[in-house]
């Protein structure tokens, strides 16, 4: 049996706003196996760095965690004390944050900010670190990385300031390393570069990766497992095979559908009509609701569990009680299928 | 057929930092290139290439090194700041980092009315209002989100602000700097839909940065690749995926991921030499119609 790492139970958070109490993360449950890599998917805005960000205890000065439990190393990380915690953050479990700006000090050079987690971490000397930072920021692929180390951030561009802080995360060899898309500003081949990074890392020291991003692209090739988020919710997950070849959710069929691909030519991309719905009053029933064209009545008036697909992957919608009306996939969904397949098959001559 | 004039014309331009230092950077090194009113050109290409640099010397939040930027045939690469703000309203760019470029003291419906305040295009505070609305609805938020602050939306959100206050004062021309990226396919998809209503409706003309390359070939009538601080290649659409001739551009395309675990698996990227890019006698030229290639005169021969 896989070693759990990490265990989410039943997670909800919420915001205080002039609004209203913001109800961000509604019941989230997951959990990460040792060396394995689950991509966290979904809406904007539906709670997936919330989520990562309570798992290293960063939160707003407006959030309330209302309910649940995050184990780690047999105990629950919302309970460890601000020292503990210290020792944990950017040492056991180090994370890649969703702004590079705002995880770096503008008025530290680079060559410090990198070498940082070593000297905390670690105690190890100045003058080690600092050889040590730079040998990772060749890995990430700062040109003239010796020469640029007492530069300060604003001197770097968007993707450049996302792999210093790609190396200020691995540098000290993470047991949990949280990716908050890390590869969205940079090119595809430094991009395929960083993955392969990670991979590396994983495999060398079984590192366990929670990777977001919305490049499905990405997705297939990285991840292990995928979870599916919306309105503060998952609403499927399963291996990555189970979400690209056997979708339930009729998000995960939108957001499948949504994308264009190189091979594509048509006018106008597909979306998801509507917009989610506002989590100050989230709705009764299945949030989805609203947008989803395959909805029941009874979405609209009860919360659909989790429906076992099979023992890799869950879904939470009513199409899979037994009671439903059977549905075919949208047909664009079956014929990117299609594709798959042949090409699969393709592959295999 | 006499071809529209251009709405802006980069010539030569050049933008160096750290000048005579040893972290001296080439950000942008010698670029020319033309956009046409009513077209989207994508700029592609390596991170740290320049293209955001490139962006902020057109919209002059840097003094280029040297070189010339026309605006409707205006040379606007010397104007004093000050001179600048008549530009402001026409021209218009979206960061690509919308955490740092929105103020965080600011509320929402303040920072997406900030043009219209400037500029006039307001009568009352209803109005006001009312077209703040607007735009919330028009990149997918609600008036809800108003009066929040800017550190209580999630990156996409963020961003879509940062597009709302770009559109607020109807420009002529913008500059989306990865405007998308952090957005997830269904939004991206309705974002780039609404560029291209928008497009339609007002002719407007787009200069497009981002990394997705479906994304781009998809919204773009033609495409420049730029690495190391110059243009490599540039084409039209189609031309561009369909005949890449750059090794670079090959590299590039190569390497977008597929959406599909099996084949991705496998993933084959065609490998880019970083070790010597560029010679002395190459330069970008048009190889075939409307094909522009950095190459030598003799590399150019086995094309014509
Ligand atoms: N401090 C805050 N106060 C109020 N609401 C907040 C605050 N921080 C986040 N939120 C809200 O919580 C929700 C979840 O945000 P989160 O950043 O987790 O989204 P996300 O899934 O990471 O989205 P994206 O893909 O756009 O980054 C959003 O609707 C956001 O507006
Ligand atoms: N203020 C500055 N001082 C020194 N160097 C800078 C400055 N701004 C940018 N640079 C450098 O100029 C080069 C081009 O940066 P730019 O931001 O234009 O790249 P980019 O193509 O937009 O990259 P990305 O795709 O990563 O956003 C990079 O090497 C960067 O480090
Ligand atoms: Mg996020
Ligand atoms: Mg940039």
């Amino acid at each position: 049996m896989a070693q759990k790492v990490l265990d989410v139970k039943d997670l909800s958070i919420d915001f205080d706003t002039l609004n209203g109490t913001v109800k961000a993360i509604r019941d989230v449950s997951f959990h990460l196996d040792k060396g394995e890599t689950l991509a966290l998917v979904g809406e904007s805005g539906s709670g997936k760095s919330i989520t990562v960000r309570t798992i290293m205890r960063l939160l707003a000065d407006n959030e309330t965690i209302t309910n649940g439990t995050i184990d780690f190393e047999g105990k629950d990380i919302l309970k460890e004390s601000k020292k503990e915690m210290d020792k944990i953050r950017g040492g056991k479990i180090a994370m890649i944050s969703q702004d590079p700006m705002t995880s770096l000090d503008p008025t530290m050079n680079i060559g410090n900010q990198v070498a940082e987690p070593l000297r905390v971490h670690e105690g190890m000397s100045k003058h080690k670190a600092l050889e040590q930072a730079a040998e990772v920021l060749e890995e990430v692929g700062i040109p003239n990385a010796r020469e640029r180390m007492r530069d300060y951030p604003h001197q770097f561009s968007g993707g450049q300031r996302q792999r210093i802080v790609i190396a200020m995360a691995i540098i000290d060899n993470p047991d949990v390393l949280i990716a908050d898309e890390p590869t969205t500003a940079l090119d595809v081949t430094v991009q395929a570069q960083i993955i392969k990074l990670l991979k590396d890392l994983k495999d060398k020291i079984g590192t366990s990766i929670i990777f977001i991003t919305h490049d499905l692209g990405v997705v297939a090739n990285i991840a292990d497992r995928v979870a599916v988020m919306y309105a503060g919710k998952i609403v499927e997950y399963g291996t990555v095979d189970d979400i690209f070849y056997n979708p339930q959710h009729p998000y995960t069929w939108g957001l499948l559908d949504s994308m264009p691909t190189l091979s594509m030519n048509s006018d106008r991309l597909n979306t998801i009509p509507g917009t989610p719905p506002n989590l100050i009053n989230p709705p009764k029933g299945d949030a989805f609701y609203a947008r989803n064209k395959y909805a029941l009545k009874i979405d609209h008036e009860k919360q659909p569990p989790f429906f076992k697909v099979s023992d890799t992957h869950y879904a939470a919608t009513w199409l899979l009680d037994k009671r439903a009306p059977k549905v075919t996939p949208p047909e664009s969904i079956q014929k990117r299928q299609a594709e798959f397949k042949k090409r699969g098959e393709a592959d295999h001559d | 057929m006499t071809k529209k004039d251009p709405i802006v014309s980069v010539k030569h331009l050049k933008q160096y930092f750290n000048v005579g230092k040893p972290d001296e950077v080439k950000a942008v090194d010698d670029i020319s290139f033309d956009i046409y009113p009513g077209e989207t050109l994508g700029l592609v290409g390596e991170s740290g290439s320049g293209k955001s640099t490139t962006g902020r010397d057109i919209i002059r939040l840097y003094d280029p090194t040297d070189g010339e930027i026309d605006f409707e045939g205006k040379n606007i690469s010397k104007l004093k700041r000050k001179q600048m703000k008549d530009f402001r309203s026409q021209m218009q760019m979206i960061f690509q980092d919308p955490y740092a470029s929105l103020n965080p003291r600011m509320k929402v419906e303040d920072i997406i009315a900030e043009g219209l305040d400037i500029n006039h295009l307001v009568k009352n505070a209803d109005e006001r209002d009312k077209r703040v609305h607007e735009l919330l609805h028009l990149v997918n938020l609600n008036e809800e989100h108003a009066s929040r602050y800017p550190y209580e939306f999630s990156g996409g959100q963020r961003q879509r602000i940062g597009i709302a206050r770009a559109l607020a004062v109807k420009p002529k021309f913008i500059i989306a700097d990865e405007p998308i990226s952090a957005l997830d396919v269904s939004v991206q998809a309705q974002v780039v839909n609404l560029m291209q209503d928008i497009q339609e409706k007002e002719g407007l003309t787009y200069l497009f940065i981002a990394h997705d390359l479906s994304m781009v070939k998809y919204i773009s009538d033609r495409i420049a690749v730029m690495y190391n601080g110059k243009i490599v290649e540039m084409a039209d659409t189609d031309e561009l995926y369909n005949h890449p001739l750059h090794k670079y551009t090959q590299s590039l395309l190569s390497a977008v991921p597929v959406p599909d675990p099996h084949s991705e698996k496998q993933h084959k990227i065609i490998k880019f030499d970083h070790s010597k890019p560029f010679k002395d006698d190459q330069y970008l030229q048009e190889v075939t119609p409307g094909h522009w290639l950095y190459c030598s005169d003799e590399e150019a021969k086995q094309y014509k």
